[in-house]
């Protein structure tokens, strides 16, 4: 989707601003916020890809202006709606009930070992997003592509500002979960993943800067055609 | 979705109201909670990638595996993990310097680094690494890159997590490992900042 959250080469928003310090999770809530995600990940609430995509549905002007772990919580809402799972006039209930007793305890309950050894495990395993497939690789390291210009509806990991434009593939990097399958809940439909190197002139023109160039990763149907390597044999 | 701010109390309460409901499914344990937290405050964070910089600028055969393949040879360390799976170090050079930024959302390399700071993951940083980084490098992180010296930003579209293995600064010859990865900073790994000095 051409969301606001896609966000590369958009103009106006202001400094960075980086602090000198900072806490890792700046509140109480963010901390539960974090770890909801491992949670409703191994409860199968959604994947990574689906995940992302309940941020990028949330209103703009509030994606813009909340902080960070909110967009988590958005996506959280949006997938438990979706999936069933969560009863949002109970989320309601409960959300009233908190601010009117901001220090009523969470419910009483016992530990549960199962969920601790998840945590221990998942932080180091990790969640390889690496499939095979039987698909052939189409390019190869110095292939100058083109991306396509497509502009799909729903999830989609192919930003506007490298839409249409050309570069050369730097890297293939092996066969992946194809996002805007998984994102869109139409399974997980792997595909090959190439690094493409883009010159700045080619993204801004004479505004870009002296000498800067861009990677950015691509699935294999973002690319809409090539031309091999000059030089290269057939 | 709704388009209201909510004010910090009101997303306090509606976590805490998730929370709760998480919680009488079984799903989540505040233990569970304190366990990942720990984690990520104090075991998982940049001091990790740079004892993996620091290895790599005293054995030379550890960087060639690096530079090969990250994610096999930080796992020699007993470094892996939840958004690293797959992971490429970016090795500064008299005539690149790598900078790391993730436009869609907010990708990072997590086994190495931890989690991001939020100006990482905040709207101006992601929007203006792209189009102007040696004016955020410059002007936001007094970061001066020469213009003959090629920027190039890695945009984490994909699930490549990657890092830059800045350049060992000059005069620590016999440097142990431990005193070379007190001169990498969380900055230096993202490319928007340098070692520290030898001093």
């Amino acid at each position: 989707m051409n969301g606001l959250f896609d966000l590369g080469g958009a103009d106006g928003l202001g400094p960075v601003n980086p602090p000198a310090e900072e806490a890792i999770f700046r509140a109480e809530w963010e901390k539960s916020v974090f770890a909801m995600f491992s949670a409703l990940f191994r409860a199968g609430w959604f994947g990574l890809d689906s995940f992302r995509h309940g941020i990028e549905v949330m209103d703009p002007s509030v994606y813009l202006k909340s902080p960070y772990y909110e967009h988590w919580l958005h996506t959280y809402e949006i997938n438990g709606a979706r999936n069933g799972e969560l009863d949002m006039d109970e989320l309601d209930r409960r959300t009233q009930y908190y601010l009117d007793n901001p220090d009523a305890p969470m419910p009483a309950h016992e530990p549960n070992q199962e969920l601790l050894d998840f945590a221990n495990a998942i932080v180091p395993a990790g969640v390889p997003a690496q499939r095979p497939t039987d698909n052939p690789v189409r390019f190869s390291v110095g292939d100058v592509v083109t991306l396509s210009t497509m502009a799909p509806l729903g999830h989609t990991r192919l930003a506007r500002y490298v839409r249409g434009k050309t570069g050369t593939v730097i890297a293939y990097r092996g066969s992946f979960i194809y996002p805007d399958a998984a994102g869109n809940l139409r399974g997980e439909d792997p595909q090959h993943v190439y690094t493409v190197e883009f010159d700045g002139a080619e993204l801004w023109g004479e505004y870009a800067e002296p000498n800067t160039t861009v990677t950015f990763d691509v699935w294999d149907p973002y690319i809409e055609h090539a031309r091999q390597l000059e030089g290269a044999t057939a | 979705m709704s388009n209201i701010i909510r004010t910090p109390e009101e997303i306090a309460a509606r976590v805490k109201a998730l929370e709760s409901i998480l919680i009488e499914k079984g799903l989540m344990t505040t233990q569970m909670v304190d366990r990942l937290v720990e984690i990520y405050e104090n075991e998982v964070g940049p001091q990790l990638g740079a004892q993996v910089i620091a290895k790599a600028w005293t054995d030379p055969a550890f960087k060639a595996r690096l530079l090969e393949d990250a994610t096999e040879a930080c796992k020699e360390l007993g470094i892996s993990g939840l958004q690293g799976e797959d992971m490429v170090a970016l090795e500064d050079t008299d005539e690149v310097h790598h900078a790391v930024v993730c436009t869609l959302c907010s990708c990072y390399p997590w086994p190495v680094m931890g989690l991001p700071p939020n100006w990482y993951k905040e709207p101006q940083y992601r929007s203006r690494m792209v189009r102007e980084p040696r004016k955020v490098l410059a002007d936001e992180f007094g970061y001066e890159i020469p213009d003959t010296k090629e920027i190039r930003i890695w945009d984490s579209s994909s699930e490549m997590r990657y890092w830059v293995l800045p350049q060992r600064p000059a005069g620590t010859d016999g440097w142990t490992e431990e005193q070379l990865a007190a001169l990498v900073t969380r900055d230096s790994m993202i490319g928007v900042g340098p070692v520290k000095a030898a001093s």
